[in-house]
């Protein structure tokens, strides 16, 4: 039974920032029924960007990130326990505990894991760790307070830095190693990889490009490990930092269009069945979620941004609550920030979605920059280091498919204005020019409008 | 006679006691192009949109038609608000490290004791006395003496430096219909003495260090640089002007708009812990610092279908931006429980509001105990006169009867 779309059975899966943030939309959108949040850990919903960060420096205790809720939600909370399966003809989620909860509407906020090293006797080694959630945080942070001789970070990702970075600042011996040729350039390319790895260096990290980690050694407790080029070192830590794994298994038999890749949907979050059929009443939204957008020719993207965590999970309320005509689009530009080595990184656009990168603003040199990235003559995204205030104006070029590489005239604009290959990995990309932008300032207003060619 | 243009009649004194008409003018136009060649913008999103622009300079020395305003200067560099990036960064940087993060946190936070301090004087001060005027008695001593304390510099001067302020601010003030020579030179010879005074109380805090941003930029660490010696006269003169200048129109616009809306006085009154948000609200409707007179585009910039040219003057209405219907609902309404509230008062980017925390916290607290020290406060004189300024708009008297 269909209620009316502000009542009825609503059940979220997953219980962090999007399912949280998801529920106090649904609410302040004025959803009267029944609201249900299933989460895996047993903990309220927390902050995850202080875990490499601060609660790694002993700065936050790993329990002291829990995320505010801005208003009462009137919720049912099933925490500590893991969905198992969806049953869509039956609309019911099936809880591990053997519990079934049944739905009018459900949002899948599953997110992701860490991944975890691939030979389980060597990942099972004491002082090998992930990082992901607030306990791995808690229990890392511990073993580094109890001062290890030396740390392996295995993958110069965002979170691999950031954990190395962390390391360094408490003056702990690091290696870092990256299969790529320098750090960060699975995400930002060559031109800022090589500055963070010139960065890392002079911060006395040990880093290590172009090898992989062969072997974790050990005799219960982790001694070191070997590296593909012969090489071996002394460690008591190892952290992989080999990115995440969509937390999407528990959809195998639902019929939805769930993989590894995450749960695909459309732009107005819901979900897709296996047959590419839009469902209406399942919803995705975060880092599980895998959702077209129109200035990345309507590639699926899946984003593992807090700040797309929040926009998608109210648009996704909006739209459990709201009858077709009122539902509104998922447009955000996509926007993540880092910190680590004094740096701070932030990025808008999809810079992996890029074959060319300039220098706009500022100098690698002084590592005070904003990189803007270009696919095929237009703006696609921008990095800045140290010097985010002027990222709105390339958000807006982003958004206007304005032509790449931009316009001179920045007052700060000092290193040379040609554009050099962006060197992100595997450009295996699309076809045709900018044919699409977006319009409007407020969510209800966006639209994307249909750009003449230039 | 022929008509005045729209800047010509926002800068009129005559229209200084309510300005907000003319900007619903000017937000029709989105971008007005003045008959001198400069450029009104009066939209929010405009406004923001060129204010993370890095194509807009904050240099004056880039127009195509030379600055009066620079010739008078011979021997002070522009201070950085007038200054583009990287010179920009660098002098904001090393100002920024005595006064907020990273280097010093917590240093207005702990500013909160002494501000409180300073309010429960100058409103002991006004036991008994039937009609104050908010300005002369509190609203301008408050700043004077918390951006005093925080420099270092002692407040007996302030008759003084009083003077050189009151010619430095003239000198910015744009009135199209006037030639601005006269004025300009003044206010050059004003912020020289000023530069000069500072410069001399800095040299003494080399010697004998104390706990002021002074003795900081004279004596500090050095490991990201230092200013030199003119740079801490530039530095300081624009400390000392912007925190005075403008924290007493914020609090004055603040109680003038409180009086306004005894509704809204008494639910402050009841609960002081609303006041934070409508400081907010009150930077967005009547922000002390009502416009920037001193964009210049560095190339063409194409704005609402407009096309700036590169070197003309470019005149951002930030006060007009916080009243733009595009962007706040009912934005003539002054509601201190309004949530969305991102306001201009402070400008945004690289040149956002330097001393916006203190700001605040003076604001808040000065409010406060405004209402809770005056009851059945009455307005004499509605509007009240207002200072010269069309740029750092507020009363210059505001008298204030209490029952």
């Amino acid at each position: 039974m269909h209620g009316e779309p502000r009542d009825g059975r609503i059940v979220i899966v997953g219980a962090s920032l999007t399912g949280l943030r998801a529920a106090e939309k649904l609410r302040e959108e004025g959803f009267t029924g029944s609201l249900t949040l299933v989460g895996e850990e047993p903990q309220p919903p927390y902050d995850r960007p202080p875990l490499s960060k601060q609660v790694l420096l002993g700065k936050v205790p790993a329990g002291h990130t829990g995320l505010p809720q801005r208003r009462e939600l009137d919720a049912q909370w099933k925490l500590g326990v893991r969905a198992t399966g969806l049953d869509p003809i039956e609309k019911r989620v099936l809880l591990a505990d053997g519990a079934e909860v049944p739905f009018d509407r459900l949002l899948i906020a599953t997110g992701t894991r860490a991944r975890r090293w691939p030979h389980p006797a060597e990942g099972a080694l004491d002082g090998v760790f992930t990082l992901r959630t607030s306990d791995e945080a808690r229990r890392l942070a511990e073993r580094l307070d109890a001062g290890p001789r030396r740390v392996l970070v295995i993958g110069a990702g965002f979170t691999g830095s950031e954990i190395a970075s962390a390391c360094r600042e408490r003056g702990l011996a690091v290696t870092v190693a990256e299969r790529g040729p320098a750090p960060l350039v699975g995400a930002l390319g060559g031109t800022l990889g090589a500055l963070a790895a010139k960065l890392q260096r002079a911060h006395g990290v040990d880093l290590r490009c172009g090898v992989t980690v062969t072997a974790l050694e050990g005799d219960g407790r982790l001694t070191g490990a070997q590296f593909s080029d012969g090489t071996r070192i002394d460690a008591d830590i190892a952290v992989v930092a080999l990115g995440a794994v969509r937390n999407t298994e528990w959809l195998v038999e639902s019929g939805l269009a769930a993989g590894p890749r995450g749960v695909t949907c459309d732009a107005g979050c819901r979900a897709f069945d296996m047959y590419g059929i839009v469902t209406d009443d399942i919803f995705a939204a975060g880092d599980v979620a895998r959702f077209p957008h129109p200035l990345f020719e309507y590639q699926l993207l899946s984003l593992e941004h807090w700040g797309n965590a929040v926009a998608q999970a109210e648009v996704a309320a909006h739209n459990m609550v709201n009858p077709g005509p009122r539902r509104r689009p998922h447009l955000t530009v996509p926007a993540f920030w880092s910190s680590q080595f004094g740096l701070n990184i932030k990025s808008v656009g999809v810079p992996t979605f890029s074959d060319q990168v300039v220098i706009a603003q500022g100098s690698l040199k002084d590592a005070r920059l904003v990189a803007v990235y270009g696919y095929r003559g237009r703006v696609t995204a921008a990095v800045s280091v140290n010097q985010a205030r002027s990222l709105e104006y390339y958000q807006r070029l982003i958004e206007t498919a304005a032509p790449f590489p931009p316009a001179p005239g920045a007052a700060d604009q000092i290193e040379s204005p040609d554009p050099v290959p962006s060197d992100v990995p595997d450009p295996k990309l699309l076809s045709h020019g900018p044919t699409v932008a977006l319009t409007g300032h407020l969510p209800d207003r966006r639209l994307t409008v249909v750009q003449p060619a230039r | 006679m022929a008509a005045d243009t729209l800047f010509q009649r926002i800068t009129d004194y005559a229209h200084r006691a309510d300005p907000y008409p003319l900007f619903a003018e000017l937000r029709e136009h989105r971008v007005a192009r003045q008959e001198d060649g400069s450029y009104l913008v009066g939209t929010y999103h405009e406004i923001e949109a060129l204010l993370h622009d890095p194509r807009v300079s904050s240099d004056r020395r880039n127009r195509t038609a030379p600055d009066e305003t620079e010739a008078g200067d011979a021997g002070l560099p522009p201070a950085f608000i007038g200054l583009d990036d990287p010179e920009h960064h660098r002098l904001r940087n090393l100002a920024m490290r005595s006064f907020g993060p990273p280097h010093t946190p917590g240093r207005i936070n702990a500013m909160h004791g002494e501000i409180s301090r300073i309010v429960k004087d100058l409103l002991a001060g006004l036991e008994g006395k039937k009609r104050i005027d908010i300005v002369d008695d509190f609203a301008y001593p408050l700043p004077v003496t918390v951006i005093c304390r925080l420099l270092g510099v002692p407040i007996e001067d302030e008759p003084r430096f009083r003077q050189w302020s009151d010619a430095i601010v003239t000198g910015i003030d744009p009135n199209p219909k006037e030639d601005p020579a006269e004025r300009q030179r003044a206010a050059a010879e004003a912020r020289k003495t000023m530069a000069l005074y500072l410069g001399d109380l800095a040299e003494k805090r080399r010697e004998h260090p104390s706990d002021d941003m002074l003795s900081a930029f004279a004596a500090g660490d050095d490991t990201d640089g230092r200013l030199t010696p003119l740079e801490i006269m530039a530095t300081s003169v624009l400390l000392l002007i912007a925190g005075h200048e403008t924290t007493v129109n914020l609090i004055t616009n603040g109680m003038l708009t409180l009086l306004r809306h005894p509704d809204q006085l008494a639910r402050l009154r009841s609960d002081p812990t609303l006041m934070p948000r409508a400081v907010e609200e009150l930077l967005r409707y009547e922000p002390p610092v009502q416009m920037l007179p001193q964009r210049t585009p560095l190339a063409d910039i194409e704005v609402a279908g407009v096309t700036i040219p590169k070197g003309a003057p470019l005149i951002l209405m930030l006060a007009s931006g916080n009243r733009d219907p595009e962007r706040f609902h009912d934005p003539d309404r002054f509601d201190p429980l309004r949530e969305d509230i991102q306001h201009l008062g402070f400008g945004s980017g690289i040149h956002s509001c330097f001393g916006a925390p203190l700001a605040r916290l003076e604001a808040q607290i000065a409010l406060n105990a405004l209402l809770q020290h005056l009851d059945t406060p009455r307005l004499p004189e509605d509007p009240p006169p207002y200072r010269r300024s069309p740029v750092l708009r507020g009363p210059r008297h505001l008298l204030v009867e209490r029952g």
